[in-house]
């Protein structure tokens, strides 16, 4: 019964073209010159192909800037909040503890929680305590944001590992830091890892922290240049350069979902069934 | 699995207070960025406060809430958010399921399959708002172009120009972009179903309807009621899309696109916290009735119960 018809050909095609088209898209709209979109270019492929775009987002220093922000930031709040939450889910899925749930329904109700009516509550205290347009200031709020996720995933992993192991090391004569580092970590690393894939591309993604609490390029990251970047005609933007930016941002993305197909698909699915 | 012991013993209470202490970081960095701004919400909406000038502000109790509800254009934009959610949490559903029945009985380049749907779940909401404002763009867009076979599309259809089209563009990319996570969660629902028992209603003769309307649907009522909390949830809190595409116009504006005008752009922290509590109260309410009414045991779909 696992053989595959003309149906499943059409449907493999369909999820290509409806998850690759728009990427075909803006890489294509990338390579057209700013003029021929000015100008208004309705087919889908340039008429000149040209790489001036890439030449002029790369050397933006506005873009370099909220390339860098957005980078470190998601970086930092990824390390942090997998820390955290290895801590927390070690706990969840090892101990009998009380509070449990209650931890489990915060973590719930966090990742549903509706991130904008934060904005103003958070613009008027990041402004007192000095946190307005900092790095710290998005830092903090995207750890909290993606922590839920993170606890979520990792206590799932944790629950699968078969924690007796290190007894059993311990037996054979490994010391209890050997049983750890030799056993443990290992079939705990692949699990820690998928939570930092989940908790940077949400930090990267981010957007409306991103506009709201920061005014400059000091600290805002590429979702929130990319939006101030529609230049002063809304209804005019220079679409292949906004197309240009968006394919180099893009690219990080692209890459991690190549290398790391197998784990995010576990990761975001692992908190959805009984696994 | 919850072993509540009537008396403690030493090993239960030293594991207690390891379990607190471990969870404590994580929990107290949940709770400041969102109890404690929260708690300061609900107070700043009990003042006319407006940063532009600090100095007056002043005590006008729940009338924030009052104009917000008697406001039209805070329905209008809650209709919208509404409508938003259910029209693409419905395709997505359909679509997503199609996507995961696709990916569960194909035995060839799943490592692609998986790639590529795994783009539009990772890529920045800003970037795919943009890809689908470049298609729909008048000047610059190829849907008119592709689909002016259609009736009612031309080479001169302004999508960005109406209500309506722009409001179609603004779901067409929130479906593109959130369409694969649905299908995963499904896929991975699906994989619960048993062969078995397919195989035994089609040995009953069974139509595919019936398979997939008695058999398969039914067993992965768990899953579905997930996918649809989780989305329903997130697709309330549309902005990022609105923001990039139209910036609100042609009254396309989201309960969160309103909150977030109020605060940042006109200053108005006292009614902008206002408009906050009740968007948060929004959400717990439509939490709170997607359980009720679909019945959805989170702990037990995670394996807690």
């Amino acid at each position: 019964m696992k053989q595959n018809g003309l149906g499943h050909w059409i449907g493999f095609v369909a999820i290509l073209v409806w998850c690759l088209l728009p990427i075909a898209w803006i890489l294509s709209l990338s390579f057209k010159p700013v003029a021929e979109t000015t100008s208004g270019s309705p087919q889908f492929l340039p008429r000149t192909w040209t790489l001036q775009n890439y030449k002029d987002v790369l050397a933006n220093d506005d873009f370099q800037r909220a390339l860098l922000n957005s980078a470190g930031i998601a970086a930092i709040a990824t390390v942090l909040a997998v820390i955290f939450a290895t801590l927390a889910a070690y706990a969840i899925a090892r101990l009998e503890f009380r509070g449990k749930r209650f931890v489990l329904s915060i973590a719930l109700a966090i990742a549903m929680f509706p991130v904008v009516s934060l904005v103003g509550p958070l613009f008027d205290l990041w402004r007192t305590f000095g946190l307005f347009n900092t790095w710290p200031g998005l830092i903090i709020p995207y750890m909290s944001f993606t922590l839920p996720l993170a606890i979520w995933t990792l206590s799932a992993f944790f629950r699968e590992i078969p924690w007796e192991m290190e007894q059993a090391a311990q037996v054979d004569g490994a010391t209890s830091w050997q049983a750890f580092r030799k056993v443990i970590v290992p079939l705990a690393a692949p699990g820690v890892f998928t939570a930092a894939i989940l908790t940077f591309f949400f930090a990267w993604n981010e957007f409306v922290l991103a506009i709201s609490l920061t005014s400059t390029t000091d600290a805002r990251t590429v979702p929130a240049q990319l939006s101030f970047f529609v230049g002063s005609d809304q209804f005019n933007p220079p679409y292949s350069q906004l197309a240009t930016a968006s394919v180099v941002v893009t690219v990080p993305i692209v890459v991690l979902v190549l290398l790391f197909q197998r784990k995010i698909v576990a990761g975001l699915t692992s908190g959805a069934v009984k696994g | 699995m919850a072993t509540h012991v009537a008396q403690l013993s030493d090993r239960t209470r030293t594991e207690n207070r390891l379990g607190r202490r471990l969870v404590a970081p994580a929990v107290v960095l949940m709770l400041i960025v969102t109890a404690w701004p929260m708690l300061q919400a609900l107070y700043l909406s009990l003042f006319q406060y407006r940063l532009t000038s600090p100095d007056d502000r002043e005590f006008v109790g729940l009338s924030n809430y009052v104009t917000a509800l008697s406001d039209s254009l805070f329905w209008k934009d809650m209709w919208n958010t509404v409508l938003i959610m259910v029209v693409t949490v419905s395709v997505e559903l359909v679509i997503g399921f199609a996507f995961a029945m696709v990916m569960h009985r194909i035995i060839f380049a799943r490592g692609l399959i998986r790639t590529a749907i795994l783009v539009p779940y990772g890529i920045i909401t800003v970037v795919s708002a943009f890809a689908w404002q470049f298609t729909f763009s008048l000047n610059n867009g190829y849907v008119n172009s592709w689909f002016s076979w259609l009736p009612g599309i031309s080479e001169n259809t302004n999508w960005f120009g109406e209500h309506g089209t722009a409001m179609f563009a603004i779901m067409v990319s929130e479906i593109w972009k959130t369409t694969p996570f649905m299908s995963l969660l499904l896929l991975a629902g699906l994989a619960q179903v048993s062969e078995d028992m397919i195989e035994a209603a089609k040995v009953d003769g069974a139509t595919w309807w019936q398979r997939l309307t008695k058999v398969i649907l039914p067993n992965m009522r768990a899953a579905i009621m997930v996918a649809v909390l989780f989305r329903a949830l997130d697709a309330f809190r549309i902005f990022d899309n609105i923001f990039v595409m139209t910036k609100g116009a042609q009254g396309t504006e989201s309960s969160s696109f309103l909150t977030y005008r109020q605060v940042i752009e006109q200053f108005q922290l006292g009614m902008g916290s206002a408009l906050s509590v009740l968007l948060f109260l929004s959400v717990l309410l439509l939490a709170w009735l997607i359980v009720k009414f679909f019945k959805v045991d989170l702990a037990q779909a995670r394996g807690e119960g």
